[in-house]
């Protein structure tokens, strides 16, 4: 490997590459949190979810070799934490939020207290597409090692914007999501709808949690979350509950989490608790300046708890 | 309120009973410990996985040593916050389980929370790793104990810049503590010692245990060209593991990791608690005195190093070899003057030697010259 010195531009660079690496687990639990929340309901366990569906995803990879058989299994233990969720959610005067915070307890715990085996083993990894082999330089074709997760996650995106806009079971989880009456009127099932979309959100916060234990850092242990689940759920209020928001709010974070390291490495060595805490800083700003006391949030789905 | 009037004769009748029996239970359990006699019952905390392939395992290793002692019995608590939960972790652990001698690992661990156990029960032994013991500051029955592991760093310094092509390493250290600040720079001299143009480039990442923030951290460093990386967190798994996977050389700490980078580990610092568990508890079991400052390095066996790997060169195994005999015959010494820190300031003048058991260089707070890193936050 020749050693070529990029200077300042390897700070972009880092950014970039974060925003891929890093933003990936944000990228799937935001998605799966707007499709939850868009039916009118908000799982705050999707934390819990996460390093669930990590350890999980490490486990299965390790017993069995096989990395996407992981993936597969940490999604259907996150869409049956989802369906825990919407069954208890159904049952009449459930706060959906304190079950949320009871559910990312259960979550973590559970999966600490089964992922004590797999800490120690080396579990085969998630592969990687090399779309950097133009480069001559290293850091770049790193940069674009770019993780099959995420781009099924790109494809996500526009393919949850047409499910929820032009399709019959779109209209109908918006429907459910924004006038309960209005959906009981049509004949819609909400509890159905809503256990549906809970479980579908579960899935996918499985599969982000997956990425964290199978791709980036690529192995399980107990510090692996640093509440990238929670992040990513307030990053759907941020987002205005738009699948396009999503993609670009978790690319921020991804970038911004990546700036703090890049500077150090590039000799900026001061001030990197507040380069590290930059990620924080910006949500605040961003919530700061698009609240409002007089009007409630864009595109909030009018059942949702927390805006009615 | 009419719940009052629902306690009726019997009910208190049937509490008094409960009790009673309780009480006999718990008479019964005095005896119990009383008969079995010769049985210690020694506490550890760990403030992580106890097999991390790191900090805590290194202390669970130690542990798991002293399980074949016989009359002793080892109880262990893991993920235990350097808050007030391990005064409560520490409470239960006397309270329930009648531990006589009690190792809090963790750094977070000693003040206040451990000196405020210590102070309510005077006739029990706390043993704290990492803490600078203080007589007429710190209780009597607490003491500290610690390794020089920053002789096995120099060493794995020696290695790293023999090995390193871009004369450039990384560290990727989690806080800037002096434990953490000795360990870059003797990392730094035991490379400068085989080329002075070496430079190590430090990340802080902020906390002991943030694999994504280490593994960004690691990758960052690899792309300024960092070929050698080696850390002081207390997990390095992923830090090894990303390094291997971009075919770079690792220094390991805390434990072996040489079975997750088997083409680039090169050597390691590791902890040989072992040693210093089963001395304590020898000397404990046999009622004598214990030291409350315990601190040794590779002579004292307190530290050790890995095992090279196959990318260390004859040159390099032989340099590093001529070191460690050095520190084995403790004529050694990693702080000799003139020291200047990365600022250009003298910080150990020419003639003056720091040597290990020196307690100021325990509280160092400087980056030696070559280190490319910010001590301020």
């Amino acid at each position: 490997m020749e050693a070529v010195d990029l200077g300042l531009w390897s700070v972009p660079l880092a950014v970039f590459a974060g925003a891929i690496r890093v933003s990936t687990p944000f990228l799937f639990v935001s998605l799966g949190e707007c499709l939850t929340e868009r039916s009118g309901r908000i799982n705050l366990g999707l934390e819990g979810t996460l390093v669930f569906g990590a350890m999980s995803g490490y486990a299965v990879s390790y017993l069995t070799g096989s990395a996407w058989l992981g993936v597969l299994v940490a999604g259907l233990a996150g869409s049956l934490f989802g369906l825990l969720h919407a069954l208890i959610c159904n049952m009449p005067k459930v706060n959906d939020i304190a079950l949320g915070i009871a559910l990312m307890m259960l979550g973590t715990g559970l999966a600490f207290f089964l992922g004590k085996n797999y800490i120690q083993p080396q579990a085969p990894n998630l592969p990687a597409i090399s779309l950097g082999s133009w480069s001559d330089l290293a850091p770049v074709r790193s940069a674009l090692e770019i993780n099959a997760l995420f781009i099924i996650g790109l494809i996500l995106v526009p393919s949850l914007i047409f499910f929820l806009n032009h399709t019959r079971w779109g209209l109908m989880l918006r429907t459910v999501g924004d006038s309960e009456d209005a959906a009981r009127a049509i004949g819609f099932s909400v509890k159905g709808v809503r256990t549906f979309s809970t479980m579908a959100g579960g899935f996918l916060a499985g599969v982000g949690g997956s990425f964290l234990s199978l791709y980036y850092p690529g192995s399980w242990s107990e510090g692996l979350s640093s509440g990238q689940g929670i992040t990513a759920v307030a990053l759907v209020i941020f987002a205005r509950w738009n699948p396009l928001y999503c993609f670009y709010a978790s690319l921020l974070f991804g970038g911004a989490g990546a700036l703090g390291p890049a500077l150090q490495a590039v000799g900026i060595t001061s001030g990197y608790y507040l380069f590290n805490a930059a990620p924080y800083i910006l949500t605040l700003i961003i919530m700061i300046f698009s609240s409002s006391s007089t009007h409630r949030f864009a595109g909030a789905p009018g059942e949702l708890s927390v805006t009615r | 309120m009419s719940v009052k009037n629902n306690i009726s004769r019997r009910s208190v009748l049937r509490g008094m009973v409960g009790v009673g029996a309780l009480g006999m239970v718990s008479s019964s359990m005095l005896v119990k410990t009383a008969m079995a006699g010769g049985t210690v019952t020694i506490g550890f905390v760990y403030v992580g996985a106890k097999d991390d392939y790191g900090y805590n395992q290194a202390h669970a290793e130690g542990a798991a040593a002293l399980k074949s002692i016989p009359g002793v019995k080892v109880i262990e608590e893991e993920n235990v916050a350097e808050t007030n939960d391990v005064q409560k972790t520490l409470e239960s652990m006397i309270n329930l389980d009648d531990t006589k001698l009690l190792f809090p690992t963790s750094f977070g661990y000693f003040d206040p929370h451990m000196l405020k156990v210590a102070a309510k029960y005077k006739d029990l032994t706390f043993l704290h790793c990492g803490g600078l013991w203080t007589e007429g500051k710190h209780p009597a029955n607490t003491g500290s104990y610690f390794g020089y592991i920053d002789e096995a760093q120099y060493l794995s310094g020696v290695v790293a810049g023999y090995a390193s092509k871009t004369k450039k390493l990384g560290f990727v250290a989690a806080i800037p503590i002096p434990q953490v600040l000795r360990n870059i720079n003797s990392f730094t001299l035991g490379a400068q010692s085989v080329d002075p143009s070496i430079t190590t480039q430090v990340i802080f990442t902020g906390g002991w245990s943030e694999p994504v923030k280490e593994a960004e951290a690691t990758n960052s460093l690899i792309d300024q060209g960092v070929d050698v990386v080696t850390c002081h967190v207390d997990g390095p798994k992923v830090i090894v593991e990303t390094a291997e996977k971009r075919g770079i050389y690792s220094c390991g700490y805390h434990a072996s990791q040489a079975s997750l980078a088997p083409k680039g580990y090169l050597t390691g610092a590791e902890w040989n608690w072992a040693k210093v568990y089963t001395d304590y508890v020898t000397s404990y079991l046999k009622g004598e005195e214990i030291p409350n400052l315990v601190r040794g390095g590779l002579k004292e066996g307190v530290v050790k190093t890995s095992a090279y790997g196959p990318a260390v060169s004859a040159e390099a195994r032989e340099h590093a070899d001529a070191v460690k005999a050095q520190f084995m015959a403790g004529e050694f010494v990693i702080y000799k003057g003139e020291i200047k820190d990365n600022k250009g300031n003298v910080v150990i003048a020419a003639g003056q030697s720091n040597s290990q058991t020196d307690i100021a260089l325990e509280s160092m707070d400087y980056l030696v010259s070559g280190v490319i890193g910010d001590v301020r936050s």
